[in-house]
């Protein structure tokens, strides 16, 4: 190809000493972060760089991890999903009402959690799309009433192996052994290997990985492209569900019984380790080696912190603070653009 | 009119008019200029008028100055003028540019559009006529319709009624992707909010509307396919870019709107509609622009060309229909006319 002069009619931006480290630290920060930590954490705890533990700490982000992923491709289209918590508690739900209520076989239960799942992405699409409710808000309602069916389902109690059912019912289906491996090392590791890598492969090298990020940098332009973008914006509340189901399903492996809100909890970190991993090696948009990127640093502040006996209660100001900054770096970047 | 009333009440000795019946249904015009009469009659208010709509200022005003690039050209009493004469005046010296188009046989009928009427009654019983080979011009003041009709064309809007033909054959536009499944494309107005994705680069700004072509099964992208091919592309329509990795945002608006051209190339559109195309483009890309759709209409294409630019519309095209509010209220062969005679059309002369 002939040499083109490289003339840009664009005046070139004046760029102050501050910027290109700036920019470093934006692009980078996570990874200097979790290096920093693990430093910190290895000279004040001696135990914390031990093998068990760092796979301790790997185990210990895999849920978040997988619920984290869905989260990363419903803010590919630039929504919002809220709801994956109660949809992982849901999961949880099911899955356990499945094996000790009704008996059924570990494949089937877990299949048919997941499909009964999709019922609260195609109510999210539905109100998003169609209604044309702010995804934030939408998703905000559909948290709650997702709440509110799951503990409704389970008569507002816990369902553990042995459990009589409110009505008095006594149960006798036990949860299978094969079920329980699913969180145990190595295979939660591998799991969410599997996720991660999936959809990074999804969301970097299709056709509908290009379109979602379209979606979410233009809606409109991407429309008049042709694109059918009620339909990708459909798909990714699709994937959002489906994966925090998951999440909530592996939850129900470890801790081998149904309770109240189980996957509340994880909305937090997820939320944290998706926008972390937006600004991870400078890509400016959600993607899902950032996602495992923010959600190892999640895991290792945790793990770091639990093992310098900071209280369980206070870790909440931290992990907010980090959720904080992982906000200030997307946003700011943003604004810059 | 709460801007209106919110100015009486305040009691001042002038009011000015910018544009005021713009929005107004011709229901709400009729009051408009039923209270500002009674203004100006009985408590002696100075009103001045602004308006593109020529009628409308030949019914209500005593006086007419016209401007021009900045400048007042003339002030007259309106009994000493008429409408042909105040466009003649806004266009100063009328200057009748070549007609530059060479002239390539045209073919069969490729768009019968019928009776169009869009959902919100704006576009009311548009029907236009598109050959293949031919570049049909819109022309109109901003407001008047040549954006809605484009995108209703493209299934953007929805219509209430009307069908759209293409080759004979009766095709639904229900939205954008079924549009550009038809054959159909559009460049629109608003180039960086609707024509480029301004954040990605150059490449898949190239491939978006044609992505299918580019995959493997699963539909796995195939990278070097589509670069290969923008590279064609940039050096076919002369695209100022370093490579086609630049972020398209930092292109000028030229380049831009050759991005937003360049892509659907590499579709089937059998019929290309460009809104404004020239809209904050510098010179040398505008010639640009127009060979390529004079080649594109060579190849056998059909082309809408909307533009409120009425020089542009006479170098390019081959016919011209005229939009007034929302319809179409003339069809003129580009060679047998001007831009007098474009203007009294679209500034609501019969």
């Amino acid at each position: 190809m002939e040499q083109r002069a490289l003339k840009i009619d664009n005046p070139i931006k004046k760029e102050s000493p501050w910027q290109k480290p700036l920019n470093f630290i934006n692009n980078w920060g996570t990874v200097i972060a979790i290096v920093v930590l693990i430093v910190f954490f290895a000279v004040a705890v001696p135990q914390f760089m031990t093998g068990s533990n760092i796979v301790n700490i790997m185990r210990s982000i895999s849920i978040v991890t997988i619920i984290a992923i869905g989260l990363t491709v419903s803010l590919t289209v630039n929504g919002f999903d809220l709801s994956i918590g109660s949809t992982a508690t849901l999961a949880n739900s099911l899955v356990v009402s499945f094996f000790v209520w009704y008996s059924l076989p570990t494949g089937i239960s877990i299949a048919l959690a997941l499909i009964l799942a999709l019922s609260v992405a195609l109510f999210n699409a539905f109100l998003i799309v169609k209604i044309k409710i702010p995804d934030l808000f939408a998703t905000l309602a559909t948290m709650f009433i997702v709440e509110g069916v799951a503990m409704t389902y389970t008569g507002g109690g816990s369902i553990s192996v042995g459990m009589p059912r409110l009505d008095g019912t006594p149960t006798n289906g036990t949860i299978p052994s094969a079920f329980a491996l699913i969180s145990q090392t190595p295979y939660i590791i591998i799991l969410m290997l599997i996720v991660v890598g999936s959809v990074y492969f999804f969301l970097k090298h299709t056709k509908h990985g290009r379109y979602l990020y379209m979606i979410g940098g233009n809606i409109e332009a991407s429309r008049l492209s042709g694109i059918p973008v009620n339909r990708y914006r459909t798909l990714a509340y699709v994937i959002s569900a489906l994966l925090a189901a998951l999440g909530g399903v592996v939850l129900a492996s470890q801790i081998g019984s149904a309770q109240i809100n189980a996957g509340g909890g994880y909305l937090m970190p997820a939320v944290a380790a998706a926008f972390i991993g937006s600004s991870f090696a400078g890509q400016g948009k959600p993607n899902a080696i950032g996602t495992l990127v923010g959600a190892t640093l999640i895991g290792i502040l945790e793990n770091g912190l639990v093992m310098m006996s900071v209280p369980y209660y206070s870790l909440n100001i931290i992990k907010g603070a980090v959720l904080a900054l992982a906000l200030a770096s997307t946003y700011y970047t943003r604004r810059k653009n | 009119m709460v801007l209106i009333a919110r100015a009486i009440v305040h009691e001042r000795k002038f009011l000015i008019l910018d544009e005021p019946t713009a929005p107004l249904s011709n229901r709400e015009t009729a009051e408009l200029f039923r209270i500002v009469r009674e203004l100006s009659k009985n408590q002696g208010l100075g009103i001045i008028f602004i308006s593109h709509r020529l009628p409308e200022l030949f019914e209500i005003c005593e006086a007419i100055s016209i401007m021009k690039d900045g400048k007042m050209i003339t002030t007259e009493a309106i009994k000493s003028i008429n409408q042909k004469k105040v466009i003649e005046l806004m266009l100063g010296k009328s200057f009748n540019e070549a007609h530059q188009k060479h002239q390539i046989p045209i073919g069969n009928t490729l768009l019968k559009v019928t009776n169009l009427t869009d959902e919100a009654n704006f576009l009311k019983n548009v029907s236009v006529v598109v050959k293949e080979h031919e570049i049909v011009g819109i022309a109109g003041l901003v407001g008047a319709g040549k954006t809605e009709l484009c995108k209703a064309i493209f299934g953007e809007n929805a219509n209430s009624s009307g069908e759209i033909y293409l080759k004979n054959k009766l095709v639904v536009n229900q939205n954008p992707s079924q549009a550009v499944k038809n054959g159909f494309a559009l460049v629109p107005e608003e180039r960086r909010k609707e024509g480029v994705l301004v954040d990605e680069p150059v490449f898949t700004n190239l491939t978006a509307a044609s992505l299918k072509r580019f995959t493997l099964p699963f539909s796995i992208l195939k990278p070097d396919r589509e670069r290969e091919k923008a590279r064609k592309l940039i050096e076919s329509l002369g695209i100022k870019t370093p490579n086609e990795n630049q972020k398209v945002s930092l292109l000028s608006g030229g380049n831009q709107q050759k991005v937003a051209v360049g892509k659907w190339l590499l579709t089937d559109a059998e019929l290309l509609m460009f809104d404004e195309p020239t809209k904050g483009v510098d010179v040398g890309a505008k010639g640009d622009i127009f060979d390529l759709i004079t080649k594109l209409a060579e190849e056998g294409k059909g082309i809408i060309y909307a533009s409120s630019e009425l020089n542009e519309i006479l170098n390019v095209t081959d016919r011209i229909y005229v939009m007034y509010d929302g319809q179409i209220v003339k069809e003129l062969v580009t060679s047998e006319t001007n831009e007098e005679e474009i203007l009294f059309y679209s500034t609501g002369g019969q």
